[in-house]
């Protein structure tokens, strides 16, 4: 803890493919692939649309970066980090662009 | 199949045969899908809003005439997105679609609404009250939307596919609304799916409604282009907080600069009428007691109207634009850190307008605690009652000037301050409240954005209508009935016929007994009564210092601004703001929070607790601002 504090906290490796929602910087797309969240979290999620398979995007961006807006077939839902860091995704590649 | 050919605008004519015709008919559906637009659009002659007394309902009912003439209860239920009861309000909804709620009788069909623009997600609920087997008539609702975004959808393929009637409706407009009527007078159906998931996952209910979409040609619209460009400015990451702000001085500035001249226009009104009717009345007693006692007293609570409804119309449109979703975006990072539920934040927010429909609108908090906890801090938000309080002791003693041109002037802002002082202390008590009795895990805050959408004048104006009522109600029951026993306890006992002095009188022994507790936070004896008075409601110390000072014979003529500066100390009177803004002066929020908890325990120590703290604040403030207005 001390240790990190005072030299900051080690980088954390960004890996291109199963990264969590979280991880995804604003505008970016991705496909869902699961959720580590209880059933009931998920269960209302997947009512709101966020069905793995599905395409998500990183639509807006609450002061701070917390929480933050994602969209999933037109639906946008806004969620914070403590949340998105649960959702699995893989990334899809370029930013959107005009969205 | 019989049932999809009425799936048309144009029905089948009723089977004589199957003769049975609805008499309570269920509205369901996800929220932001327009039920209560479409119910209102359906009952609009024939409303009656009205909450149910019973332990955990709340829903409205409402009258409609079908084709034949025949009168049919509609039920508006709760906004759900799935059968599986996770929150209070999606267990009514459940409760009464099952007829497991006592006192209501199974609804005899259903009218499912869906948001035609978002058929995927929408249609799995469809499917889940198909499945109960009640008569269904599933509408799609925003067909305007859907069309002028570029979407599509075969109506009858649906409805062969659910096997029910399906319409492509607009409640906004009142496309397609005679398909209800149709519904309701054609003969009963049980549904007769020919593909529904029998048991399955929210997966695989998802992937069924795809199926089925696809089935029917949905074409999904394209985003709207306005909600984008909006959403651009109003959750950017620097423009988002500054349109917040100017949104909530706006709010207050408004119900200021407009809400203020409105009400002085019907102070001289309620003046006039009130001194001609005395002029007719003959002299005595009873011309006292009405002038006085009921035309003063009702009458000064009652000048607080337009402002209220001012407040009301501005929520409202936040609320019907789609604003308050992105506020509460913009608003979770501070919630976060009270440690409360993101989902706290709309039935806090609304809790500035009342505290009543705020404690109730925690029921979609999943959590009990969490719930418990935004109960207990909802009455410090500062509710339209303490307007009339605010805006009477500002007004004498703080003249307005312009701060920032016609956009702000000192008076919006020392009623800004009071908003914000409430609010610190919402947030401090949650905060201690999280840390000790009610310490629970952080539920998630999962909140939709709804598309914005120009506010319906019918949606508003209900809404008005029925706060109005409301209002009017208070003035005319509680505070008339506190009014008349404050005339009583001035006007007694009588000497030989006549009214005592005030000093004499019942309510003067009364007030001069509790005055050694208020003395040390600067008021006499008429602030102590109202102080007592106000625990029916908190405008009730208008109407009371309005009756106390109506017969007061030094202050007959004067208006009752004059009276409070004659009376109260500056420093006084910033004592009793501070008062007022802490304490739970409130009978309809003790009677409700006691209710939604099922018990004393809560209410008594939520009283308990506002009163010490307002009384130490107010005691500290006293004497604090003793020292800087000398």
């Amino acid at each position: 803890m001390i240790f990190n504090f005072i030299f900051g906290r080690p980088k954390k490796e960004r890996s291109r493919r199963g990264s969590a929602l979280a991880d995804l910087r604003l505008g970016e797309r991705a496909i869902l692939a699961g959720m580590e969240l209880s059933t009931p979290i998920a269960e209302h999620l997947m009512n709101l649309g966020f069905i793995p398979g599905l395409e998500v995007t990183v639509a807006r961006s609450g002061p701070g970066g917390d929480p933050r807006v994602y969209r999933v077939e037109g639906t946008e839902v806004a969620m914070r980090r403590e949340l998105s860091r649960h959702i699995q995704v893989e990334l899809l590649g370029a930013p959107a662009f005009g969205d | 199949m019989g049932a999809a050919t009425s799936c048309h605008s144009v029905a089948s004519a009723p089977d004589p045969a199957l003769g049975a015709t609805y008499r309570t008919v269920a509205v369901v559906g996800p929220p932001n899908s327009g039920k209560t637009t479409l119910f209102n659009r359906l009952t609009r002659l024939r409303q009656k809003v009205g909450n149910f007394p019973g332990v955990t309902v709340e829903h409205h009912t409402g009258y409609i005439r079908d084709a034949d003439g025949q009168e049919v209860a509609l039920i508006d239920l709760p906004g759900v997105y799935s059968l599986t009861p996770k929150s209070e309000d999606e267990k009514v909804a459940v409760d009464v679609l099952t007829g497991q709620m006592p006192g209501m009788p199974r609804p005899d069909a259903v009218i499912v609404v869906l948001n035609s623009t978002n058929l995927h997600s929408h249609l799995v609920l469809a499917a889940r009250v198909i499945a109960l087997g009640i008569p269904t008539l599933v509408l799609l609702n925003m067909a305007d939307e859907l069309r002028k975004q570029g979407g599509h959808v075969d109506v009858l393929s649906l409805a062969r596919q659910l096997g029910t009637p399906v319409a492509l409706v607009s409640a906004t407009t009142g496309e397609g609304i005679v398909a209800v009527q149709n519904f309701l007078s054609a003969a009963a159906t049980s549904p007769d799916p020919v593909e529904l998931p029998v048991v399955g996952s929210t997966r695989g209910y998802r992937e069924w409604a795809v199926r089925v979409g696809e089935n029917a040609g949905y074409r999904r619209p394209a985003t709207p282009v306005w909600t984008q460009r909006l959403d651009a400015i109003f959750l950017h990451r620097i423009w988002g907080p500054v349109v917040f702000a100017v949104v909530v001085i706006g709010v207050f500035q408004t119900i200021f600069a407009v809400g203020q001249p409105l009400s002085n226009l019907l102070q001289r009104f309620l003046d006039v009428t009130g001194a001609q009717l005395g002029a007719r009345l003959p002299q005595g007693i009873f011309n006292s007691l009405v002038i006085n006692g009921v035309w003063k007293g009702t009458g000064s609570v009652l000048v607080f109207l337009p402002q209220i409804l001012l407040l009301f119309l501005v929520i409202g449109i936040l609320e019907d634009s789609g604003y308050l979703s992105r506020a509460a975006v913009i608003a979770d990072r501070t919630m976060s850190r009270a440690g409360l539920n993101g989902k706290s934040f709309i039935p806090l927010l609304s809790a500035y307008a009342c505290a009543v429909p705020a404690i109730m609108a925690t029921r979609t908090i999943e959590s009990r605690r969490d719930r418990i906890a935004t109960i207990l801090v909802a009455p410090f938000m500062t509710c339209s009652a303490r307007l009339p309080v605010y805006t009477m002791v500002i007004a004498a003693f703080l003249p307005n000037r312009p701060l920032l041109g016609f956009f702000l002037g000192t008076r919006a802002v020392a009623m800004l301050g009071l908003y914000v002082l409430g609010f610190l202390m919402a947030v401090l008590t949650a905060r201690l409240l999280k840390s000790t009795i009610l310490r629970s895990r952080e539920s998630p805050f999962i909140l939709e954005m709804p598309p914005y959408r120009w506010p319906t004048l019918s949606s508003l104006g209900l809404r008005l209508v029925d706060r109005g009522k409301a209002f009017l109600y208070r003035a005319g029951t509680v505070i008339m009935l506190v009014t008349l026993l404050l005339w009583a306890a001035t006007n007694f006992p009588m000497h030989n016929g006549k009214p005592p002095e005030v000093q004499n009188s019942v309510v003067a022994k009364l007030g001069h007994a509790i005055e050694p507790v208020i003395r040390p936070l600067g008021f006499d004896w008429k602030i102590g009564v109202g102080l007592v008075t106000s625990i029916a409601a908190r405008e009730v110390i208008i109407s009371t210092l309005g009756t106390l000072h109506g017969v007061d014979p030094e202050s007959h003529a004067t208006d009752l601004q004059a009276a409070m500066r004659r009376e109260l100390t500056p420093a006084a009177a910033v004592a009793l703001l501070v008062f007022f803004a802490f304490a739970m002066q409130c009978m309809s929020t003790i009677a409700v929070v006691r209710r939604e908890t099922n018990g004393w325990k809560w209410p008594a120590l939520q009283f308990g607790y506002m009163t010490i703290v307002a009384y130490v604040s107010a005691f500290a403030t006293y004497h604090i601002a003793g020292h800087f207005f000398r």
